[in-house]
């Protein structure tokens, strides 16, 4: 009986309100964070990173290609079955 | 100097005496071996200890400055989180090579000669393989005995560099060696093999995600840490380490994104913050140093916490580890969870944990040397670092898709274990000046300036916006159950083909031999030896018995007799010794 109410028990991230809450606030310090760009003052080495938004457009390219270019280029090269070994 | 020890001696002595401890006392007996270390630690000044004569050579057992100290520090750390971590572990073999491999790590970083530095080197590869055996799976013998081979030919290397050196200079001191010549060649390579080098790393990804669950913890803290310690000692500043560096950080990102194993994603995450030490240490500049002794430092904890966390989620879920089967652990393991987010934290360089103070002291060396590209290589190492470690770690197991496992919050002496490091990985990214007044040189470094934290918690934030699209989107690689070769490769398969090679070649040579020699040649060597002299001897004999008119019957039973004897070699010999012997006396006398 016990174990039933278990697996019916919602959890923190099973409820849409806290997930709400979570993808709000996420977004609202995205936007933070762009804005921050224009009021502070970097100290900078390479002539790139004084470009607006250096580090959020650095990020997200290079996330976005490292995924692509593991799962496109790399996978296909290097994945074998799993008994490839034995 | 009678009060204190070597602090190798009380781990590898106290760890021999485990299984001579029974019961609730062996617990307790175990965690004490790393606090009395500890104090004795604390207590050793700075200088050379324990110089013992050996040959026409000192061995030095205790070089003790503010490098090897701040080593010897975390190790004692680290040898205490682990050992309680693995409190409930009752198998003799696996605390007894524990212990025995954090003493010989002691060993490493405070030898003072290359003979005792050799030595404790060995030690941590023979100490260390029986934590992968002991998980006792034909997976991990394969690992363990690839791991051995690999780290049997470093070894050698490093030897031959060692014997080669000692030979050039004379002195068998440890201390900056430098990059000049065969003999340091081969000493680099030798430390490079246990840094898991580019092409020389696949032992690591191999054996460590094979060993057992509290094994690994140990495996993550020393060996490549002590390499680390090697080549800040003997080689930095030598630039072909900037490279490695970087190439160490760049690459492993890209196998870790499609990694199933979360254990193995996490040994393809160690090479990658190693590569930020390796890097610093080319670099070689007091800032750089600096950023690579306290990024290993900090790495022992961070790395530790998530084996950790990971190695709670595969003991309550029966050995349960690939992405695949895993997901939505945090509704049951919530302490758990909260632990591996410090790690992963810490790793990702968030600020306020580990990782921000010290892998941006490495990346700012690189940016005041005006080395443009390996900036932008860490860079985007420090990102690849966010996919792997920083979210596919704490997402995949934690969250993600529910696997609909619900299994129990890890047992207390873990979380406590993992409580200590998380303490440890919040402490140092907060109040860094601990941490910078051990390190080997002052610093000025000032971690917490506004553009930096606004920098990176940019990068940080944007870096997870990726993920969530392309996720969302359904971009992100498929989970999947599947091997990614590596540079095992080529020993893997290559010593595969090797083996058939030689079977074809060799034992094909043999069969031939054995068809040949044994079932021919001998045979009708044997068959004619026998025949040869019944024929000759006959067709001398039987003209002559014929001449002298021997016949019938009885020159049949002479045939027979003759043969007879031949047969059984009771020929009468009086005649051809004679013979034999005048023939060397006419060869005596015509000399």
């Amino acid at each position: 009986m016990k174990q039933e109410n278990s697996e019916d028990k919602k959890y923190l991230f099973d409820k849409p309100a806290s997930m709400k809450i979570l993808a709000w606030s996420f977004l609202l310090s995205l936007v933070l964070l762009l804005a921050l760009e224009f009021f502070i003052h970097k100290h900078t080495h390479f002539p790139s990173e004084e470009w607006p938004e250096f580090y959020c457009v650095f990020a997200f390219v290079g996330f976005v290609a490292l995924v692509l270019s593991a799962k496109y280029i790399l996978r296909p090269l290097v994945k074998r079955r799993e008994d490839y070994y034995d | 100097m009678t009060d204190v020890l070597p602090p190798a001696a009380i781990f590898i002595i106290g760890g021999l005496m485990v299984p001579l401890i029974k019961g609730k006392w062996k617990s307790a007996y175990m965690l004490l071996i790393p606090v009395v270390g500890f104090i004795n630690l604390i207590n050793i000044p700075e200088g050379t200890h324990w110089v013992v004569g050996f040959m026409e050579y000192d061995l030095i057992f205790g070089k003790v400055d503010r490098l090897s100290l701040l080593f010897g520090y975390i190790f004692h750390l680290i040898s205490f989180i682990a050992i309680l971590y693995a409190i409930h572990v009752k198998d003799d073999v696996q605390n007894v090579a524990g212990l025995i491999y954090a003493g010989s790590a002691l060993g490493v970083v405070f030898a003072g000669d290359l003979f005792s530095f050799f030595v404790f080197w060995e030690m941590l590869t023979v100490a260390s393989i029986f934590l992968i055996w002991a998980r006792r799976t034909k997976a991990a013998q394969g690992a363990g005995y690839r791991y051995l081979l690999v780290h049997a030919a470093g070894g050698l290397c490093l030897l031959a560099g060692i014997v080669l050196y000692v030979n050039q200079t004379g002195s068998i001191e440890f201390g900056y060696i430098g990059l000049n010549g065969l003999a340091t060649l081969l000493i680099f390579l030798g430390f490079g093999v246990n840094c898991a080098w580019p092409l020389l790393h696949p032992w690591l990804t191999d054996a460590y995600p094979e060993a057992t669950i509290t094994g690994t913890i140990f495996l993550s803290a020393f060996t490549t840490k002590c390499a680390v310690y090697a080549l800040a000692r003997a080689f930095p500043g030598t630039e072909a380490l900037i490279w490695i560096g970087a190439i160490m950080t760049a690459f492993p990102i890209f196998y870790a994104v499609i990694e199933n194993n979360l254990r193995r994603v996490l040994s393809y995450s160690l090479i990658n913050q190693v590569g930020f030490m390796v890097c610093g240490i080319g670099i070689g500049t007091q800032m750089a140093i600096n950023g690579a002794v306290s990024h290993a430092v900090n790495d022992i904890l961070f790395k530790a916490l998530l084996f950790m966390s990971m190695g709670a989620v595969m003991y309550r879920t029966g050995g349960k580890i690939n992405c695949t089967a895993l997901g939505g652990l945090y509704r049951t393991m919530p302490l758990t969870c909260i632990c591996c987010i410090i790690g992963a934290a810490s790793i990702s360089a968030v600020p306020l944990f580990s990782g921000f103070v010290s892998k941006s002291m490495v990346m700012s060396a690189a940016a005041d040397g005006h080395m443009q590209i390996i900036w932008f290589i860490l860079l985007f190492a420090s990102v690849g670092v966010l996919e792997h470690a920083g979210i596919k770690i704490p997402f995949f197991a934690f969250f993600g898709h529910d696997s609909g496992l619900r299994p129990k919050e890890a047992p207390l002496h873990m979380l406590l274990a993992m409580g200590i490091a998380a303490f440890f990985c919040i402490f140092n990214g907060s109040f860094p000046n601990y941490l910078y007044s051990l390190l080997p040189y002052p610093v000025e470094y000032v971690p917490y300036t506004v553009p930096h934290v606004v920098g990176q918690t940019q990068l940080i934030f944007f870096a997870a916006l990726a993920f969530i699209l392309l996720t969302l989107s359904g971009m992100s690689p498929p989970e999947m159950r599947a091997v990614n070769v590596d540079a095992d490769w080529f020993y893997r398969k290559g010593c595969g083909l090797f083996y058939r090679v030689m079977d074809i070649s060799m034992n094909g040579l043999t069969r031939v031999a054995d068809r040949v020699i044994v079932g021919e040649l001998t045979g009708s060597i044997c068959r004619i030896s026998q025949r040869w002299p019944e024929v000759l001897c006959l067709g001398v004999m039987i003209p002559l018995w014929s001449i002298t008119g021997v016949k019938g019957k009885k020159l049949d039973g002479k045939i027979e007799r003759t043969r007879a004897a031949l047969q059984t070699h009771t020929s009468p010999i009086g005649i051809s010794a004679a013979i034999a012997t005048i023939f060397l006396v006419l060869i005596y006398l015509l000399m």
